[in-house]
């Protein structure tokens, strides 16, 4: 084959990723470019006359794909749209009424610590007062750090779509859907801008008919927005690491549902339920009503809930089925379905922000609230603060090195209430890696004592605290009834979190063919999942071997697609055309490559496809 | 060589893969929640598209004009995707995409919009289209759009057009059966209502997106309002009767599902 040369294109800003961290950039730099007389503000170094060309590439088919419903202070959403209402964004209204639940087990079948079971007993006990209904608790008030009245309830996928189609019409910026950025480019320390990933190939990235290698766009300054499993950002962390004693090992998968609720619903768009306590005490749950009788439902699946059988769609459906939630939720109808991975290492997690040529917004630069779980309005806050410097570099002709963006950028971060509040939260979670009730008392402490005390537990990662799956259970299941578990998932191909979690006693779901259907099925009517052809595979495992030795696999445990699934010797097999691209298998990973590294054995790299679902 | 002006009329309909529901409202029909819908260009227009720019790039001084009637705001969005494909020059009708517009209405938009682009030379006009729209129309505004043009060599179904050396098109047209009509024209004028064609889609060209959406901006935002006025009178609109039966059964063998799936055809 002849060999295809590959492109170059230059361009002043190259962004990775369009959430809501490059969207606060792109909102606040456009603002920025012109003059009123429509002359460039801005000048632009490649081509010279134009204002700045700000190009901004997005892996998924459409922008706003893949993401999830929202509440939010938005506080800084708002300082930056002040004529903007949130009647004027689809899916969007305020916060009118809060109810923190904590939900009891109504079948029984839930994993309860001694300290919860008592927990459950005193709230039981309570059965005769007015806010105990249907297994469930209603806190008499929420906590000011998780209250969001006055903010929003939100799609951030149609939020996205809003705001993206805002930006183009202005003509300044050029936003590119369905173009996975492949890698950074990099040369001695320097960021000289991104690689698109090379087109018509096979899935394991051979070329074939068609080929066409990523374009080389060149940059002088590359803003990675692409959250926590994004290529890029994981790109940057391999080359240059975490600063000294910042450490990723807080993780979630946060699955949700949008569904359509009855037409007799009682519930008004600006209501939020917060749940915690089922289906299993780790697990956190949330109810946002949107308008339109739209509604996003789901929970959360941190990595410190060490069951292995860590099905996030299953437990999701028993979440939907408990008595105080499906009395809302009986006759609702599922319009969409997706999940997502959270890096909830917050503070603790930033990387380096800045280098030559590049900086970091977003999630992915530790930005998220884990104190006030909230992370939206924190990661555009963090694209607000990055455009100012680059306005200001700019502005004074100055060009983007790390000491320019670190004197602007980083001074801007860290004298930002963002930095003030994250910090705040930094250690208020610890306590979860004890349980649910040290958790509570984890952030109890950090709300009287504004930070300064916590509770002296140190994180651990999955790979740190996940026990086999037949230790986990071995009080529950003997060997022989896990040796059949085991030979029936693999006979199946199927993953054993369904198998178990009915031996363990939790009921089958009853299948409405609306709102409570099949994980496949959820994949095709409500992720309209998709995956183009002509692209390598983004889901690789690294070295066979460990996954041979490997009898957890938690990879396929936690797959929010199904789309890993036993394979042969072994080895995992990969499905692309199930995949959402939540990233849970990266971090779900059992096997490191090194000990001393954090890298495990699953490559997550980029690609196009996933969901298709703007209402997300 | 023979140097063609393409015109594709390439509509922008919700994503056919979304719970697409008709909204309640007897005066005028529309799909509930229409802008939050994901939308994409019109599966069949888009092969049309890829066949134009295949042509195109073989022809020099070839030039393709797409004309795309939907939501000024959704046509942008989609633009966004279909620009990085093939160098063209986009002229934006804003208005429905719901399906329930009335073809002949269109066709009048659409035949005003080609007779108003002054470069285009009409015994050079290859008007391309799809032969079937995911919009729920009913399939015929291509065929209207070329009457109103008075263009009399029309094609529907096509899926391959190859240029002879003495500058005639041979067409493929889609038979029962998997079988081709063959056709063979003089040259331009012609309309040609794709099927599916046979070229893959081409790679993603962020260069060519660049230059397109250059000029794209403009067009968008110069986009006139379309009249879609129409006599038509919708007495009801619902889903299509086909519904979806989802069956959960465990541990069934291969070959019993298939001769369930074998008998469930016999009855229908």
């Amino acid at each position: 084959m002849t060999e295809i040369p590959r492109q170059k294109i230059d361009v002043d800003i190259a962004c990775v990723g369009f959430g809501p961290a490059t969207g606060g950039f792109l909102k606040t730099l456009s603002d920025h470019l012109v003059n009123p007389d429509g002359t460039p503000k801005l000048e632009s170094r490649v081509v010279p006359g134009l204002p700045l060309q700000v190009v901004c590439y997005e892996r998924a088919d459409d922008i706003g794909f893949g993401v999830s419903g929202v509440v939010s202070k938005a506080d800084s959403i708002r300082s930056s749209l002040a004529d903007v209402q949130p009647q004027d964004i689809p899916m969007c209204a305020e916060v009118t009424e809060e109810r923190l639940l904590y939900l009891l087990d109504p079948v029984g079948a839930s994993r309860r610590t001694i300290g919860v079971r008592l927990l459950d007993k005193v709230l039981r006990a309570l059965r005769w007062l007015p806010l105990y209904r249907e297994h469930a608790f209603r806190m008499p008030f929420t906590p000011g750090f998780i209250n969001k009245h006055g903010g929003w309830v939100f799609s951030i996928g149609q939020f996205s779509q809003w705001l993206g189609m805002n930006l183009m019409s202005t003509g300044l910026i050029q936003l590119w859907p369905g173009t996975p950025v492949s890698e950074p480019l990099i040369e001695n320390e320097q960021v000289r801008g991104i690689r698109l990933m090379d087109q018509g190939t096979d899935l394991q990235g051979k070329p074939v008919d068609g080929f066409m290698p990523g374009m080389d766009i060149q940059a002088d300054l590359t803003v990675v927005g692409d959250g926590p499993v994004g290529t890029v950002g994981l790109a940057l962390d391999e080359q240059f690491g975490l600063p000294h004693g910042n450490e990723r090992k807080d993780w979630a998968v946060g699955a949700k549902m949008v569904v359509e609720l009855p037409e007799d619903t009682p519930l008004k768009a600006g209501t939020v339920f917060h749940t915690l306590g089922y289906p299993e005490p780790e697990i956190f749950g949330f109810f946002y009503v949107h308008p339109d009788r739209l509604a996003s439902v789901g929970i959360f699946v941190p990595s410190w809930f060490d069951n292995p059988v860590r099905s996030t769609y299953r437990y999701l459906q028993h979440w939907i089925l408990h008595p105080y939630l499906y009395k809302y939720l009986k006759g609702a109808t599922m319009r969409s379905w997706g999940a997502k991975s959270l890096q909830e290492s917050g503070r603790r997690g930033e990387p380096f922000l800045v280098g030559e040529g590049w900086a970091r917004i977003g999630e992915g630069s530790g930005s998220t609230n884990i104190f006030t779980n909230s992370g939206v309005d924190e990661a555009w806050h963090t694209g607000k603060l990055l455009a100012e410097s680059v306005v200001e570099l700019l502005s004074l002709g100055k060009p983007m090195d790390k000491a320019n963006l670190t004197s602007t950028y980083i001074e801007r971060r860290r004298k930002s209430t963002l930095e003030k509040e994250t910090k705040m939260a930094e250690h208020s979670r610890d306590g979860f890696q004890k349980g649910l009730i040290p958790g509570l008392i984890g952030m109890m402490l950090t709300a009287v004592s504004g930070g300064r005390v916590r509770l002296p537990i140190k994180t651990q990662s999955t790979q740190e605290r996940l026990e086999r799956m037949q230790d986990f259970y071995r009080k529950r299941l003997s060997e022989q009834e896990w040796e059949e578990i085991r030979q029936k998932s693999a006979s199946q191909g199927v993953a054993m979190n369904d198998l178990v979690m009915t031996r363990m006693g939790w009921p089958e779901i009853p299948y409405d063919g609306q709102l409570l259907i099949s994980h496949q099925d959820a994949l095709l009517v409500g992720g309209k999942v998709q995956a183009p052809g002509g692209y390598r595979d983004h889901v690789a495992f690294i070295y066979p071997h460990l996954c041979e030795a490997c009898d957890t696999k938690l990879c396929i445990e936690i797959c929010s697609g199904q789309a890993i699934t036993p394979g042969e010797n072994g080895i995992p097999a990969f499905d692309r055309e199930k995949c959402i691209h939540c990233g849970a298998c990266l971090w779900n990973c059992t096997r490191l490559i090194e000990a001393s590294s954090s890298q495990t054995n699953v490559k997550f790299s980029a690609g196009t496809g996933g969901l298709h679902s703007g209402e997300n | 060589m023979s140097v063609f002006h393409i015109v594709v009329c390439a509509g922008v309909v919700p994503d056919p893969l979304q719970s697409l529901v008709p909204a309640d409202d007897p005066a005028k029909p529309a799909l509930k929640n229409e802008l939050m819908l994901p939308h994409v260009l019109d599966p069949w227009a888009e092969h049309a598209l890829y066949e134009a720019a295949h042509l195109a790039k073989t022809r020099d001084g070839s030039k393709i004009w797409v004309i795309s009637l939907g939501p000024k705001a959704k046509v942008q969005q989609v633009m966004m995707k279909t620009a990085q494909k093939a160098p063209f020059q986009l002229i934006a009708v804003d208005g429905t995409s719901s399906g329930f517009s009335d073809s002949f209405a269109a066709a009048e938009v659409l035949a005003q919009t080609i007779n108003s682009i002054e470069e285009i030379n009409k015994e050079q006009l290859l008007l391309f289209g799809g032969w079937e729209s995911a919009s729920r129309a009913s399939g015929t505004t291509l065929q209207l759009v070329g009457e109103m043009l008075d263009i009399a060599d029309q094609f529907q179904g096509v899926d391959e057009l190859s240029v002879l050396p003495d500058g005639k098109l041979r067409i493929l047209e889609r038979l029962e059966g998997g079988e081709h009509q063959i056709s063979v024209c003089t040259g331009p004028p012609a309309v040609l209502g794709w099927a599916t064609g046979n070229l893959p889609e081409p790679p993603n060209n962020p260069q060519i997106g660049m230059v397109n959406m250059r000029q794209m901006m403009p067009a968008l935002q110069k986009a006139q309002v379309a009249d879609l006025s129409q006599p038509t009178v919708y007495h009801s609109v619902e889903l299509p009767k086909q519904k979806r039966e989802t069956q959960v059964v465990r541990d069934k063998p291969v070959q019993e599902i298939a001769r369930e799936i074998v008998e469930w055809m016999r009855l229908r």
